[in-house]
């Protein structure tokens, strides 16, 4: 691909002409309290607000979460497909990465 | 005769009951018809919480009246002369804006009622209403967003709500309207009078309407009648498609 700018909408740009849909927004839900948000799915909305009421009336009318999170899906940067090799593949050769030659304590806990 | 026993709170009952069961099936015909997913979504989910508070109105009111007649022979087995439902609530649906802006207007006057009925001298009404206050403070946050959304939006979405607000002005007034039930359960502690509710109501719904660029239309005439089973054509045509399968299989269970 020429140099093109990394754009933050690119493959997401809701305003594209071949989309009618609103922009889109990513939903995070917080199970129980003191627990991470985690990606739940995601909504069209033309504002914060509106993506915020309308992620809790699609992923939490049933009382599935504390707390939301809805993030503009412009606003991710992600790994595409091509990265797979270089960002992942190299970490596969190099046991000592991984800490597994050691012996867990008795009394540490084992996830 | 214990205090509750009291036709007036009855007859308060049913009115309570009426607006939310009218109106949550009104929105209901939205069900698959919204204007995208979320939105559908969102109105189902404020017309559940309507029915649900409706049934809930309505058992207390059959008990009340004891009479013998529960939730499902209120709602199901009254014809429009006996609902008592303001008006508002029973017009049809209209195009999006007009739902929003009547689901506003409703709203906040169900919040402001539902917080003076947690102080009701009947426990399982103050109950009721405390779980009602929970919902109305989320329907008056989505619908005004979407007031504001719509009337401070595009020309056309402008044009719709100043539309909606125009035809639905003089359909406000019969929420505030006082008579002597409402003067009876309110003095007996039981309910709130509907008159003390419109001042609050206009601070906050004006305030709204200014944020959304939309215009409060002059005060002319308001119309009335819903209390007493005085009704438009139009409720008769919805009970008709609300109660066909009741009436249809009386006592049918699933």
């Amino acid at each position: 691909m020429p140099d093109q700018p990394t754009s933050p909408t690119n493959g997401t740009d809701a305003t594209s002409p071949a989309d009618s849909q609103w922009p889109l927004w990513e939903v995070f839900l917080q199970p129980p309290k003191g627990e991470a948000h985690e990606h739940a799915g995601s909504v069209h909305a033309v504002s914060a607000e509106q993506a915020l009421q309308n992620a809790r009336d699609v992923y939490a009318r049933r009382g599935e979460a504390v707390s939301i999170w809805v993030v503009p899906s412009a606003s991710i940067t992600a790994s595409t497909p091509d990265d797979m090799g270089p960002f992942f593949d190299p970490g596969n050769d190099k046991p000592y990465r991984h800490p597994q030659f050691y012996k867990v304590p008795r009394g540490v806990r084992v996830f | 005769m214990p205090i509750s026993a009291q036709p007036g709170f009855v007859s308060y009952l049913l009115r309570l009951g009426d607006d939310r069961l009218v109106l949550g099936h009104r929105l209901s015909e939205w069900c698959g018809h919204g204007p995208i997913l979320e939105e559908d979504i969102a109105l189902a989910n404020v017309a559940l919480d309507l029915v649900g508070e409706a049934t809930l109105l309505l058992k207390l009111a059959g008990e009340t009246e004891s009479a013998g007649r529960n939730e499902d022979a209120l709602a199901y087995f009254r014809d429009s002369t006996e609902y008592r439902n303001a008006l508002i609530a029973e017009l049809p649906k209209g195009d999006f804006g007009f739902t929003i802006v009547r689901q506003f207007f409703f709203s906040v006057f169900s919040l402001l009622q539902m917080q003076a009925l947690q102080r009701s001298s009947n426990a399982e009404l103050a109950g009721i209403a405390a779980k009602a206050v929970k919902e109305a403070k989320y329907h008056v946050r989505h619908s005004a967003q979407w007031v504001v959304t719509l009337g401070d939006g595009t020309e056309e979405s402008h044009a719709r709500a100043q539309a909606a607000v125009d035809e639905l002005w003089r359909y406000t007034g019969e929420l505030f309207l006082t008579d002597a039930v409402e003067q009876e359960v309110a003095s007996a502690g039981l309910g709130v009078d509907a008159s003390t509710l419109a001042e609050p109501w206009h601070a906050q719904v004006e305030e709204i309407l200014r944020r959304a660029t939309l215009t409060v239309p002059p005060v002319s005439y308001m119309q009335r009648g819903g209390r007493d089973g005085r009704h438009t054509e139009h409720l008769g045509h919805m009970l008709s498609e609300m109660q066909i399968v009741a009436r249809s299989h009386p006592g049918a269970t699933w």
